[in-house]
């Protein structure tokens, strides 16, 4: 789960990282409330979920009431890359001499964590690596060892920090690895990390991306979950405990596991389809799930067919084929349906269906005959 | 022959009092695995469907002489349990347990390789492995595989290593061990130690390997093919349609910015000279034309 940057600015306080006082705002008149608390000048900035935003316009200085009206108004509802701008952080503006950039993120390929730190921070971090990857520190950190003093000095000084900023670095360091930690996030990253002109290190952005895996321990992220984005299809997916992401084309497709579902949509674009989802209804799905996917493909206007993959292991594919016609009657479903089904319980499944089988609940023996069947409708469909 | 488990594993499940546990343990045990013992702390004395339960691992070891652990425990639990099946001396741990916290995999990774180094880890959050008509652990449906050999398949996903064994089993082209290493950020087993044992099993003469989208184990075994293998391999990777930076599903799986591409991936195995097919269905038709020249 990925957190605003207010989220993750009071994320950062929890664990004693310092960030820039302020507030978040909904509305022009909460804007200014804010900024007559806090003291001008402030920042106005756009809580969206998005790179880029400072480029869009979404970012901008305010040194009285009047900009905070003026650029709050212009902010609020903004369209930044396809996310409307709802909310508002208001800060205090920080004075800012230098901009570096702190990260703390697992390392798959090393098995550790891996602690990033560069002097030349505020610019796109991906735009560094590529052209001047010698001017990222990298730091290697065993989970059972954590960080220390030393190796974080040793880093700070790799890293080419300004001398005056490196004790505040290397403390800020640290409680950024308690977060990232204690706080179970995938990543938590500060971009820029600012020197100030007198001599204050700050965190002047917050990205924290929270390991939803370890929401068990954390009851607090409720809070979190109750903001988060997302297309409608995505939303009523989560709501059902689906697995879905979301795409353009005009095959609704439904799976059981992960590489499945992954390697259906790859089928289907092979064969001239175009794919609307990904959507994994995972291990154990029975009737009731299948027919809350198929509800979830058919809020989808551009959906002309859909596609049903399954491969039976503790699926059973009687309760697909249950499913399915459950579907038809609930929601009113009228797109055609190709089903493919293999593994348990799939002879029980096709006698199921065999009375249904008509233009609109097609059977196919193969995941590569069924994507075809399901392309060439959906395609047919579309003209 | 297999590779990591044969006819004579004595298993144990921890968790077989629970649904999972009960259903996959009892399932295994029809195929014909030794389902010696089961553990679930606070239930020692019971027993499942004639399978006593012992309160730890160490107590069910000393009592049955297990090698291997199925893990079937929910997240939260996860970790410890496979940590108290290491202490106990178990050298095959299988983790199917999906959700487990990152923090928790990386910790319990890194505890195994300092204090355990002989004990291998499956998963977490893998369908487990299967050496056809000799053992079964895990989820995988015994029925859809065939005995015999000559091919050897290896997998970072569940659902599609049952479609890989149908596609092999349907040519009547048998298996000798099937392993899925499972698709979290930190497998405790990678394409690497499975294709290693498959080079040095006499009776697998060449192997599958189904990749996805993330990370970079896919290169990895890459080079290692091309440096240290005599036998065919024919290569799957699923997600060439995944759009960056969206997680399909599996924890592990996501492109992020240039990393972990399903097209990076199937270059590098192209290159290093491993059949590289396109859904996997090809990958079935291609290993039965690798199998047709190896006799």
């Amino acid at each position: 789960m990925d957190l605003f940057e207010y989220q993750g600015k009071q994320y950062f306080a929890k664990f004693g990282i310092p960030v820039s006082p302020g507030d978040i705002a909904d509305t022009v008149d909460e804007a200014v409330a804010v900024a007559d608390r806090i003291g001008y000048p402030v920042v106005v900035k756009a809580q969206v979920q998005v790179g880029g935003r400072g480029k869009a316009g979404g970012v901008k200085l305010a040194s009285d009431v009047a900009e905070v009206k003026l650029h709050a108004s212009s902010i609020l509802g903004l369209d930044i890359k396809g996310h409307i701008v709802g909310r508002l952080w208001i800060e205090c503006a920080s004075d800012i001499s230098k901009e570096y950039y702190a990260s703390f993120t697992l390392d798959r390929a090393e098995k550790a964590h891996l602690c990033m730190l560069s002097a030349k921070g505020g610019v796109d971090i991906e735009q560094v690596v590529e052209e001047d990857p010698d001017a990222i520190a990298r730091l290697y950190i065993n989970p059972l060892d954590g960080v220390n003093a030393d190796d974080l000095a040793k880093l700070v000084d790799q890293a080419g920090i300004d001398e005056e900023a490196k004790a505040g670095v290397v403390e800020i360091l640290e409680k950024l690895y308690h977060c990232y930690i204690d706080g179970d996030a995938d990543l938590v990253e500060i971009n820029p990390l600012i020197l100030t002109p007198a001599g204050k290190v700050h965190a002047l952005d917050a990205k924290v991306t929270l390991d939803d895996d370890a929401a068990f321990r954390h009851p607090e992220w409720n809070e979190f979950s109750l903001t988060q984005e997302g297309d409608a299809r995505e939303l009523l997916a989560r709501e059902k405990g689906l697995n879905y992401v979301g795409l353009d084309g005009s095959v609704g497709i439904i799976a059981n596991g992960a590489g499945l579902a992954m390697s259906t949509l790859d089928v289907v674009n092979q064969v001239g389809g175009t794919a609307a989802n990904f959507l994994d209804c995972g291990g154990g799905a029975d009737a009731d799930l299948l027919a809350d996917a198929l509800e979830v493909i058919n809020s989808d206007a551009k959906v002309r067919a859909i596609l049903i993959n399954i491969f039976g292991g503790i699926v059973r594919c009687d309760e697909v084929a249950k499913g399915v016609l459950i579907a038809i009657d609930r929601v009113g479903l009228t797109t055609p349906i190709v089903i493919r089904l293999d593994g348990t319980n799939a002879p029980l499944a096709r006698e199921i269906l065999a009375p249904h089988i008509s233009d609109r609940i097609i059977m196919e023996e193969t995941m590569i005959g069924a994507a075809r069947r399901a392309a060439e409708i959906a395609n047919k469909g579309s003209k | 022959m297999s590779i990591f488990i044969d006819e004579n594993t004595k298993v144990i499940v921890q968790g077989l009092t629970g649904s999972q546990g009960r259903f996959h343990g009892l399932r295994n045990r029809d195929y014909g695995t030794k389902v010696v013992a089961g553990v679930t702390p606070g239930k020692g004395g019971e027993n499942v469907d004639g399978i006593p339960v012992f309160n730890t691992v160490a107590e069910a070891v000393a009592k049955t002489g297990a090698t291997a652990s199925f893990v079937a425990v929910p997240p939260r639990a996860a970790a410890e349990a496979i940590l108290q099946a290491a202490e106990a001396g178990i050298a095959l741990i299988v983790c199917i347990t999906e959700h487990i916290p990152a923090k928790d995999e990386a910790v319990v990774y890194a505890r195994l390789k300092r204090d355990f180094p002989k004990t291998r880890l499956l998963g977490p959050n893998c369908p487990g492995l299967i050496s056809p008509g000799k053992s079964n652990i895990g989820i995988t449906a015994g029925e859809i595989a065939l005995a015999g050999g000559p091919v050897g398949i290896v997998s970072r996903s569940g659902t599609l290593t049952y479609q890989a064994l149908h596609e092999l089993s349907q040519q009547g082209v048998g298996q000798t061990t099937c392993v899925g290493i499972g698709g979290d950020p930190v497998p405790g087993t990678n394409f690497i130690d499975v294709l290693e044992a498959f080079e040095a099993d006499p009776e697998t003469r060449a192997g599958i390997m189904i990749g996805e989208i993330g990370g970079s184990e896919e290169e990895r075994a890459a080079d290692f093919i091309r440096d240290h293998m005599t036998k065919p391999v024919v290569a799957y990777i699923a997600g060439v349609t995944a759009p960056a930076g969206r997680k399909m599903g599996h924890a592990g799986a996501i492109v992020s910015g240039s990393q972990g591409t399903a097209q990076a991936k199937m270059d590098a195995l192209s290159a290093a000279g491993v059949i590289v097919a396109k859904n996997p269905t090809e990958a079935g038709e291609k290993m039965v034309e690798v199998v047709r020249n190896l006799q």
